[in-house]
């Protein structure tokens, strides 16, 4: 261990940690050793990952709060099952059609992260944090506006209703309005769900020892500084947005594949949802990739974890949430981990000895 | 260091949960596992407690009353937060709890990303409010006790154009607006169909105006562009919240058209701060009314009201009808606890189909092998603050 790298050995960890994750799950599967709940809930956990990572990425590196993030996701899921739904017939073998759904997800949403972030990442702090949470809600909100159509004539479009469409017989409608698209295929499993984190991984923790990314994490550090050395900042700025964005497009495609439908709807990418993703990278350690992922994972499970407590769920959900925030981050509780670490009562007892 | 031990214990907790959840196969051979998806919390959630609490009235009275041939009924609801993905979750976990029959899920959305997993598990369900036509589209083993939305509208438009409606002034109507909620799934459904079908009858549609849920508290530019048109009658196809509000404000601007509803109006004699004589003349097509004389309905609404101190609405009505079915349905097939999910799924989708059943939300009701119910709709009219069978 000792010739590899330091920052290598770091990033080999977090793979490990998948891996193995990946590992010990098929093998407690294919033992017939695992609820229905827990692997339904394996591809939402790479979801919810994918997003805690990509967040992070802005947050944590960029040093930008965003509160879009799942306005970003939403247009990913709707661009995937938009294409999913409309080549269904034309390839019928389902990786290749999934692999161009996830590259059209990631392009659609970078290439949105690209436009909306020119005019937005003039602001700095609260200010974008504000107008990237209405960009969120403006993009939640055009889906749910948007009808669109399919028939022999071609695409049809229309902003009022399905019957404005004039769709021929043999039309499809593909986006219904609110009632979003239905029947995407449902191609999204867990193999492809931890491919798509390592992934993730991958780009964000290869961007973060890169030039680029030390010149991102300068723009955070000192935008005054950064800038006198002759670092372009608008360019930075935009290419960290821009990959955070099109890997929650990633993700958005993984979520409209694993269900049979997909709607705008406020409970799957309204704000709720982009705080939600920003709990994950607080609660994991803003900068922190591996923290995100384990807070993603250990706040995805645990209002499932706790159905049997029935109508107090939420309750002691948000409960929980609140104690595990002050136990990683109050300053008092911080100094008393310390005082009380393994490390210190090791150092402690090895003392004893030694007297 | 102390972290690190704090998340390994916690991952140690998490997959105790993870692999204790798998154990209990065998023991549900001697009662009826039903199963309930609905929610229970969030903005959606007064309809998530009525199916609740509804079904819970029917499956006790089942119980008290020696079960279904003797087999007792064990029901367990949860919460899907109406998101489609909590409702998955929600599904899988009342497969671990060993659930064979499945009553739900309360809206249409979750209850379409359910149904691809029932259909694979073949598992009978049965939801008494998602109405969506989407719902029972594709899936054999979905039936619906409620009218699907399309229904709904065309029904409406039927009734309409075919019974006729008396204007305020005296005359038939003929100049009608609509007024919906283009971000609700229910809403638009019926709003669809309503336009298509009012194109065969002797009515003209001249407004349609259209709403959201960010913008569902100010309606008079609806009211007045509805006012400008010359419209006799407003087709509300939307839930009574947003109705009462326009009932007030269309009384604001002097304007008094007839009111005309579906179920989702079912209610606006309940809400709060609101001038119940306003809706004097409000017409609605809703099954359940719980005025009725009827001696099952009163029965019931007064059991929901010792419970749980208010009036059932439909919702609650489809739940306990929809146990009431599921308790029919096995007794046409002579089921048993005992059967695979997907042997009683086979058995139940036939059985379905066989029955008549007469309940709170309509008559001699039977089903297709599509899932659609088949029900006269019961269209009722407000006077003097109750519903009235027209």
């Amino acid at each position: 261990m000792e010739k590899i790298p330091k920052i290598w050995r770091e990033n080999l960890i977090t793979y490990g940690m998948v891996i193995i994750a990946y590992a010990v799950m098929q093998i407690l599967i294919s033992f017939g050793l695992v609820s229905r709940l827990v692997q339904g809930l394996l591809v939402p956990l790479c979801i919810y990952v994918i997003l805690a990572v990509s967040l992070n990425l802005t947050v944590g590196i960029l040093g930008e709060l965003s509160l879009g993030h799942a306005g970003f996701m939403c247009l990913g899921a709707f661009a995937g099952a938009f294409f999913s739904k409309v080549t269904v017939d034309a390839i019928t073998f389902s990786p290749v059609r999934f692999f161009l759904a996830i590259l059209i997800g990631a392009a659609v949403a970078g290439l949105f992260g690209f436009l909306i972030g020119m005019p937005v990442l003039r602001f700095r702090g609260d200010y974008l944090a504000i107008v990237t949470l209405a960009f969120g809600e403006i993009i939640k909100n055009v889906i749910n506006a948007l009808f669109v159509g399919l028939d022999s004539n071609g695409v049809h479009f229309s902003l009022s209703d399905r019957a404005a469409l004039g769709l021929l017989d043999d039309g499809d409608v593909i986006i219904n309005g609110a009632q979003g698209i239905i029947g995407t295929p449902q191609d999204s499993n867990f193999t492809v769900g931890v491919l798509l984190v390592l992934l993730t991984l991958f780009i964000v923790m290869n961007l973060i020892r890169s030039r680029d990314g030390r010149a991102i994490m300068s723009i955070r550090d000192n935008l005054i500084a950064s800038e006198s050395i002759g670092i372009h900042v608008t360019k930075y700025k935009l290419m960290a947005f821009s990959i955070s964005a099109a890997l929650a497009g990633v993700a958005g495609v993984l979520y409209s594949h694993n269900l049979n439908s997909v709607a705008a709807s406020p409970r799957a990418f309204g704000y709720n949802m982009s705080i939600m993703i920003l709990v994950f990278v607080v609660l994991g350690g803003i900068g922190n990739i591996r923290g995100s992922m384990i807070a993603a994972i250990v706040l995805t499970l645990l209002p499932e974890m706790l159905r049997g407590l029935d109508r107090y769920r939420m309750l002691i959900y948000a409960i929980v949430l609140i104690v595990m925030m002050l136990f990683n981050w109050s300053p008092k509780i911080l100094e008393w981990r310390e005082r009380h670490s393994l490390r210190e009562l090791a150092g402690r007892l090895r003392g004893r000895s030694k007297v | 260091m102390f972290k690190k031990v704090v998340s390994l214990a916690l991952i140690a907790v998490l997959s105790m949960g993870v692999l204790t959840a798998c154990g209990n196969d065998g023991a549900n051979d001697t009662v009826f596992k039903i199963g309930g998806i609905g929610p229970l919390t969030g903005g959606a959630a007064i309809y998530g407690i009525a199916v609740q609490n509804g079904a819970q009235i029917a499956v006790d009275e089942i119980n008290a009353a020696g079960g279904i041939g003797g087999v007792l009924i064990e029901f367990n609801m949860q919460d899907d937060e109406h998101d489609a993905e909590k409702a998955v979750n929600a599904y899988n976990s009342l497969k671990d709890w060993g659930m064979k029959i499945l009553m739900g899920t309360v809206t249409s959305r979750p209850c379409i990303a359910v149904g691809v997993h029932s259909k694979t598990d073949n598992l009978f369900q049965i939801t008494p409010s998602a109405s969506s036509a989407d719902v029972v589209k594709d899936n054999d083993n979905i039936f619906q006790v409620c009218f699907n939305d399309p229904n709904q509208g065309i029904g409406s438009a039927q009734y309409i154009g075919q019974v006729g409606v008396t204007g305020n002034d005296g005359n038939l109507v003929s100049n009608v607006a609509v007024i919906y909620d283009s971000s609700d799934v229910y809403s638009s459904g019926i709003y669809e169909r309503f336009v298509t079908e009012a194109a065969n009858q002797p009515f003209s549609v001249v407004a349609t105006e259209a709403f959201t849920e960010d913008s569902n508290t100010d309606f008079s530019v609806q009211l007045q562009k509805a006012k400008d048109a010359d419209a006799q009658l407003i087709f509300l196809p939307i839930y009574y919240t947003e109705a009462s509000l326009i009932l007030a404000q269309a009384a604001a601007i002097d304007y008094f058209p007839v009111f005309f509803g579906c179920d989702g109006l079912d209610g606006i004699l309940t809400v709060e701060n609101f001038n119940t004589d306003l809706a004097e003349g409000v017409i609605l097509l809703t099954p359940f009314v719980a005025s009725s004389p009827d001696a099952k309905t009163q029965a019931f609404v007064s059991e929901y009201q010792r419970l749980h101190d208010e009036v059932p609405n439909q919702f609650a009505a489809g739940a306990y009808d929809s146990i009431y079915v599921i308790k029919a349905a096995l007794e046409q097939s002579n089921a048993v606890p005992g059967m695979s999910v997907s042997d009683l799924g086979d058995a139940l989708k036939l059985a379905v189909t066989q029955i008549t059943y007469s309940g709170l939300t309509g008559e001699n009701m039977t089903w297709l092998p599509s899932g659609e119910v088949n029900k006269a709709p019961k269209a009722m009219v407000i006077v003097n603050g109750i519903y009235v069978e027209l």
